[in-house]
């Protein structure tokens, strides 16, 4: 199977990019090339395979050089739902492009 | 007594904290060495910076209160973010962005002393092979310059080859600290997935990368690598709950008796003969130092390769979607709308490989084609990750070459993006398990390049990788080799 000067154009706008027409004709033949050595990896049996997000996820239930994996901790978590940063705005937008009255500017978006 | 910049990671500490010379002493004698920028190793340098954080180093020894790696120069990837330097990832998007925080890697080895000569130079968004993915130029091999010097972290393996810096920090997603340091001819460190704190990484695979020390031996990568990594709780979830270790603790540990896995798949006809050659020697001394070879299979080699480049693609465009030109980075000064803001913001500003891998990223999470590779290649990264545990049920390490060749000229495969996928072969598969692996220079090949070997560890098997390592570097030289220009 192969993409499509069609699929170039749609993931280009899904992606928020732009290609001018040799550009994205060179971006097809390469993607094209890589799909190739992809297709070996869809003839793989999967049946009945978990699939791995993350590494953590390969460490459950190990026994591991320093101790049993979960005990340890080993496991994706999240934090308490509480404030830990102070407002630091005048700091996080000093790299922005454009800023006023402490608000992000961008182009009209309503009418 | 060798010149300064000769000196190790722990030479110096001890240097500095016997006062046998001072932080700002050492700090002035290693920004002397980076006029004219060397191998277009660096993207940024504050003199002024470096210079005011090695004072306090000297202020601090003076009060006794001195970290373990106090005064001691380190230089990071342009990966990690800085409150003093500005942080590019290597892309124009990034151009001038200066952070309002440190990475807490940086954070951490500033704790420990070290003193920060400045940003080095890596492929965008840590995306490729040979460092020439930069938008900031390629950086050039010491050891010859008309060559690659491996990438992503291929700035960082350069100056710490090139005695610009004792130490540097890589970024490992797919091999990009093992192999620029094979290439370079250097020693460096992938921690097991969670040590190193990814708070302030600029993300590419958050999946995968992970941080690691780059220095000339396991020695120093040792020091290095326990100063860097422990629980960062509150800022990444994906950090592991393990205390931290003193990872040079059983460096002095003899091989007597280790079992050193020899997976069969990364011998095969891909491999160059030379650097198969300078592998069997490595493997050989271990040997003689008392390990015992065991041979063990990695069937899914190959596949790594596939699985890694739709896996990686896949959260790199869901994660390079934050640069829209409205909170940071670049802006397209022309435009007809938000979208069209967006569009040529992005167009203008990312390099050819990191649209490649979004564009490629976009595909395989699309709704139709989802399950037949993003979920596919997740599947198949489990059974790499078994593999594994079913190999390290016969041995206590791995080893093998860390790329299939030696670095390979600028502009060879420049145009040709699945040449540079295929060499990761050997460092993908212990990246998608997220174990740690490290690479060690073994000798030369052919053309006088520098060979490294791979040591792949169980998780959490750090200490045991730096062990080995630490005992092959005390019976060899390799790691002590000089590129001509950097004496």
């Amino acid at each position: 199977m192969s993409l499509t000067p069609h699929d170039i154009d749609r993931l280009a706008q899904l992606s928020r990019l732009q290609f001018d027409p040799p550009a994205a004709e060179r971006l097809l033949g390469q993607l094209n090339g890589f799909f190739e050595i992809v297709e070996q990896m869809r003839a793989v049996d999967t049946s009945g395979v978990v699939p791995m997000a993350h590494p953590l996820d390969a460490m459950q239930g190990l026994t591991t050089a320093i101790g049993d994996a979960d005990e340890l901790g080993m496991t994706l978590r999240l934090r308490e739902d509480v404030v830990s940063e102070s407002n630091q705005r005048e700091a996080n937008q000093r790299s922005a492009p454009a800023v006023e009255r402490g608000l992000f500017l961008v182009p009209k978006v309503i009418e | 007594m060798a010149d300064l910049h000769e000196q190790s990671v722990a030479q110096l500490a001890a240097m500095l904290k016997n006062k046998e010379i001072s932080a700002v002493e050492v700090a002035t004698r290693f920004l002397a060495r980076l006029g004219g920028n060397p191998h277009n190793a660096f993207l940024d340098i504050h003199s002024e910076v470096t210079l005011a954080q090695a004072q306090a180093s000297d202020d601090k020894i003076a009060a006794g209160i001195a970290g373990p790696l106090e005064g001691v120069p380190i230089a990071h990837k342009d990966i990690f973010v800085t409150k003093d330097f500005a942080t590019t990832a290597g892309s124009k998007i990034l151009q001038d962005y200066c952070s309002p925080f440190d990475a807490t890697v940086v954070t951490r080895l500033r704790d420990a002393g070290m003193v920060t000569l400045g940003k080095l130079n890596c492929d965008e968004f840590a995306m490729g092979s040979a460092n020439e993915n930069s938008a900031y130029g390629a950086v050039t091999n010491p050891w010859d310059t008309t060559r690659i010097p491996g990438g992503s972290s291929g700035g960082s393996a350069a100056a710490v080859a090139a005695r610009l810096t004792p130490a540097a920090t890589g970024t490992d997603t797919g091999g990009s600290i093992r192999q620029p340091a094979a290439f370079c001819g250097i020693t460096g460190i992938k921690p097991t997935y969670g040590r190193a704190s990814r708070y302030g990484m600029v993300a590419f695979a958050s999946s995968l990368d992970q941080a690691g020390p780059m220095a000339r031996s396991a020695e120093d990568c040792a020091l290095l690598l326990s100063a860097m990594c422990g629980p960062d709780l509150d800022r990444d979830s994906t950090s592991l709950n393990v205390a931290k270790e003193d990872f040079s603790r059983t460096l002095t540990q003899p091989l007597q008796g280790l079992r050193v896995g020899i997976p069969s798949e990364f011998f095969g006809e891909g491999l160059a003969r030379d650097v198969g050659s300078a592998i069997d020697t490595a493997l050989t001394q271990l040997q003689a130092q008392g390990a015992k070879l065991v041979p063990i299979a990695l069937p899914r080699t190959e596949l790594s390769i596939p699985v890694y480049y739709i896996i990686a693609p896949a959260e790199a465009s869901s994660n390079l979607s934050r640069f829209d030109g409205v909170k940071f980075g670049h802006r397209a000064k022309e435009f007809s709308d938000l979208a069209d803001m967006y569009e040529r913001t992005r167009s203008e500003a990312f390099g050819g490989e990191v649209k490649r891998r979004i564009m490629i990223g976009a595909y395989v999470l699309s709704h139709c084609y989802y399950d037949a590779y993003y979920l596919q290649a997740q599947k198949i990264r489990r059974m790499i990750a078994d593999d594994f545990q079913q190999a390290f049920s016969q041995c206590d390490v791995i080893a093998g070459p860390v790329a299939p060749t030696t670095a390979w000229r600028l502009g060879d495969r420049s145009d040709d993006p699945l040449a540079n996928y295929l060499a990761d072969i050997f460092t993908l598969p212990a990246s998608l398990a997220g174990l740690p692996g490290m690479s060690l220079p073994v000798g030369f090949g052919e053309n006088g390049m520098p060979v490294g070997m791979q040591l792949i560890g169980n998780y959490l098997q750090e200490a045991r990788l730096l062990n080995v390592a630490h005992q092959y570097q005390l019976h060899t030289d390799h790691h002590r080799q000089v590129p001509g220009g950097a004496a």
